[in-house]
């Protein structure tokens, strides 16, 4: 790692960020989330149904830092729309009792949640930044 | 380690005119809760209002400081 030049990792992150329109970057994955943070997170964008890509910062520590650097945000998780950072757990979870998550993401706010986030298994999310290090 | 008590002081010693609540979520010194309520969040949008807590402890958060759970207020919101 004596190339300081080129930061293949931060480029990778930032283009997931481009090429989703909502990016969730988290530790574990949707159906497995490795912390109450992301866990909750996750459970806001499945409760709107909205489809978004995530990926795990776990496998590489890297991954944390760079994308920290790109979003000056310190903690996981983090959700991208558009290519702009809207917070973490806490803020995601502030929009969306009022119907403001779902105007950020463009679907219907929810009508009266009958239920808990049903469990239904997410689409796969795109995974590049893993392998693009190999 | 951390506590909640120093979290709040320093919350309160950096942001002008806050008002901080600050609970150990585990008791383990490492996961806390703080609510915040300053004027001086005003003008200043949700996401860069929780920085402004965040910037107190710069890189202890991710570090000795795992997990912060923020909400902000100005004023007297309900």
């Amino acid at each position: 790692m004596t190339d300081e030049t080129t930061n293949p990792i931060r480029d990778a992150i930032q283009t997931a960020i481009d090429d989703h329109e909502v990016i969730l970057f988290m530790k574990g994955t949707p159906d497995s989330p490795a912390c109450g943070f992301s866990a909750r997170t996750v459970g806001a964008l499945q409760a709107l149904g909205a489809p978004f890509a995530a990926v795990d910062i776990l496998p590489d520590p890297r991954i944390r830092e760079e994308l920290s650097a790109i979003s000056e945000w310190p903690t996981i998780p983090q959700l991208f729309v558009n290519g702009k950072l809207v917070g973490g757990a806490d803020i995601v979870t502030e929009m969306y009792e009022p119907g403001e998550l779902a105007q950020e993401l463009g679907v219907d706010a929810p009508e009266a949640p009958a239920e808990a986030p049903a469990a239904e298994a997410p689409s796969p999310a795109p995974m590049g930044i893993e392998n693009r290090l190999g | 380690m951390p506590n909640a008590q120093e979290l709040k002081q320093r919350i309160e010693d950096a942001i002008p005119g806050a008002s901080a609540d600050v609970e150990d979520l585990t008791g383990g010194g490492d996961h806390f809760r703080a609510v915040v309520v300053s004027e001086a969040f005003a003008g200043h949008s949700r996401l860069d209002q929780h920085r402004m807590v965040y910037d107190v402890f710069g890189e202890e958060v991710g570090g000795p400081i795992h997990a912060l759970s923020i909400t902000t207020q100005t004023g007297r919101e309900p």
